[in-house]
């Protein structure tokens, strides 16, 4: 399954136009500020809110096309939806809520219940079957959500911004069970986030849009190189290496030692570099930075207002340079320099996704 | 500090409502209280029991109850899509609409019976079509009895149930379609259970207007036993004839008024739910 999507909505304050295409299983996160148009863009492909210009195709099939007056309505898509905010029915079980798309579509009540069943046996939540919405912890509903979206075997998963309201530890916890079901079945999906840390779990591709239109689309380690916005440049261009933390230090699978803050919890986490903090110097730096590393200059990506380097050494690395520095550096691809990194300016967000 | 101990006084003595306030509001209660207790006074409770169960108390009663739940139904079967048309759909005129549907609400009900005879009346606008094409003459029927109180308890019930609806959350229903659910579908098993409340409460209100209706049915259905005498009616004729039976069949509808209002809690009491023989 394959989606193709130009979606034109007119909204009060801007217009969104922006072209979504996913591949047969392919990942795709959707990175943006508060108000870019994001969540309108699931609703579009959804079918809750009709286009005013472009299409949405999922393989040769067209939903919605205003020229030709097409619109299929959202019962009829099987396009499946996570949203922020859970919205289970309360007035049902977790049970009956996860069967609830099944029965919509005419399955009789004891297999509906029976497939449901095995959805949330799935997502570890057998012994919360017969409770209530609001006896549920928000990762439960969350879960539960999820499972209710996944039991209707949908052609096309839409997570608009599933993680966000979810406290740290659970949103870690709700991404491992999100990150299984993406890599363990051939579904496509479309996610919506405004956390880099979902994209680099998650996703294969990212699509930034800010204002209603796509700043910048790729591979998240090409976008994190080439930020072509302030805002990509600040939230997606941030470096992350995943690794386990033990006593203050993360380790990679490479083996690579990184001297994070001293009060970071153990286990599995995310290191995240932001690359003006990487320094950069021509001889082995000397003070109190505990993170250095002998790196080689890959590529600079130069702008008038910021010089992005992207490195190569024990970890792959992007750092930010502002116009002064790198007159005084006068880099080179090829060069091989020193990079530092102090323990403090290293951020955490554990990860239970592995 | 001086001024916690002032803020504590001052909260204190907002807590007890002033003495005038009280005093107004006890005249109030009496208002309400009087006229119930006058009738309780009144009522000759040695024959209460024979005049409400004498023939022609049972036959308006019987009326009464038929008529009531018939136009009870009716109001929810045409209101619920009504109150969602009026709480989902912008429309132009939709203002104009609601209030003529309401209109019922704030008029005299004896204006609502000229108008309805205007409207189904023998010479009305649909009265020969409605008999030419279906035999049907409304006026001086039990069918009118129900028109005339569907025409006063509907606005009761829409409005109730369109509130309920405005305040629901659409986003479960737009979860549900995204899930395979139809419109009807999602409406049946998301947006029905969630103003369940306002349906009942909306049709408990609308019951009770319908019951007590007096002034439109009797300009538009007039005043034959068992045909269209309700139970309101017979209290009207009762006060001439037998003033005994017109009191305790009075003392018996305000004591079914009162188990309604009651039964639906105080914040349900927004609307008046008694007909008043005007």
């Amino acid at each position: 399954m394959s989606l193709h999507a130009r979606v034109v909505a007119e909204l009060s304050t801007f217009r969104l136009d922006v072209d979504v295409d996913i591949e047969d299983g392919e990942t795709v996160a959707v990175l943006g500020p508060n108000g870019a148009g994001k969540s309108t863009l699931v609703k579009a492909i959804a079918g809750l809110r009709p286009l005013d210009e472009g299409f949405v195709r999922i393989d040769s099939i067209v939903f919605d096309d205003p020229d030709t007056g097409v619109f299929v309505a959202p019962e009829q898509r099987n396009i499946g939806v996570v949203f922020q905010d859970h919205r289970l029915f309360p007035q049902l079980d977790a049970l009956d809520n996860v069967a609830f798309g099944l029965r919509a579509r005419g399955m009789s009540r004891t297999e509906a219940r029976r497939v449901a069943r095995a959805w949330l046996d799935r997502m570890h939540l057998s012994d919360h079957a017969a409770q209530k919405l609001d006896t549920l912890s928000g990762g439960q509903a969350q879960r539960v959500a999820l499972a209710r979206a996944l039991a209707s075997e949908p052609r096309l998963l839409l997570l608009d911004e599933p993680l966000a309201a979810l406290d740290a530890a659970t949103r870690a916890e709700v991404r491992r069970d999100l990150r299984t079901h993406l890599t363990g079945t051939t579904a496509s999906a479309l996610l919506i986030t405004h956390d880099p840390v979902d994209a680099y779990a998650l996703a294969d591709r990212v699509i930034v849009i800010e204002d209603g239109r796509v700043t910048q689309s790729g591979d998240l380690s090409e976008v994190t190189t080439h930020p072509q916005s302030r805002y990509v440049a600040d939230l997606v261009g941030t470096n992350l290496v995943p690794g386990t933390i033990d006593a203050g230090v993360l380790r990679t699978s490479d083996g690579v030692s990184i001297a994070v803050p001293a009060d970071s919890p153990d286990g599995p986490a995310f290191a995240s570099i932001r690359p003006g903090s990487v320094a950069l110097h021509r001889s082995e730096p000397e003070g109190s930075a505990r993170n250095v590393w002998l790196v080689e200059v890959i590529e600079l990506d130069v702008r008038a207002d910021r010089i992005r380097v992207r490195l190569d050494g024990p970890i792959g690395l992007v750092a930010e340079l502002t116009p002064p520095g790198h007159e005084a550096l006068a880099l080179r691809p090829g060069d091989r320099i020193w990079a530092s990194v102090k323990a403090s300016e290293v951020g955490i967000s554990e990860d239970f996704s592995r | 500090m001086n001024s916690t101990v002032g803020d504590r006084r001052r909260a204190r003595r907002t807590n007890r409502p002033p003495v005038l306030a009280v005093l107004m509001a006890g005249i109030a209660v009496a208002f309400f209280a009087l006229p119930f207790f006058g009738l309780l006074w009144r009522v000759p409770w040695s024959e209460a029991w024979s005049l409400l169960t004498d023939p022609e108390s049972l036959k308006a009663l019987r009326l009464s109850v038929y008529c009531s739940l018939w136009a009870t139904a009716l109001a929810v079967v045409f209101g619920t899509p009504l109150a969602w048309v009026l709480a989902r759909y912008g429309f132009p005129g939709r203002r104009i609409v609601r209030a003529l549907c309401l209109l019922s609400l704030v008029l005299p009900p004896v204006v609502g019976g000229v108008a309805l005879f205007a409207a189904f009346g023998r010479r009305g606008l649909l009265g020969d079509p409605l008999f030419d094409w279906f035999g049907v003459r409304l006026p001086f029927s039990t069918a009118g009895v129900v028109l005339a109180q569907t025409f006063v308890g509907m606005p009761f019930f829409v409005l109730t149930v369109e509130a309920a609806l405005r305040g629901l959350d659409r986003r479960a229903e737009d979860a549900a379609r995204t899930l395979g659910a139809s419109p009807w579908y999602a409406f049946r098993r998301v947006t029905l259970p969630a103003i369940k409340p306002a349906l009942f409460a909306g049709a408990v209100l609308a019951w009770a207007r319908a019951f007590g209706e007096f002034g439109a049915t009797i300009t538009f259905a007039g005043n034959f036993p068992g045909r269209t005498r309700t139970l309101p009616l017979a209290v009207y004729l009762a006060l001439e004839s037998n003033p005994g039976q017109a009191l305790v069949l009075s003392v018996f509808m305000i004591a079914i008024s009162f188990a309604v209002i009651v039964g639906l809690r105080d914040r349900w009491l927004g609307g008046s739910s008694d007909g008043d023989p005007t």
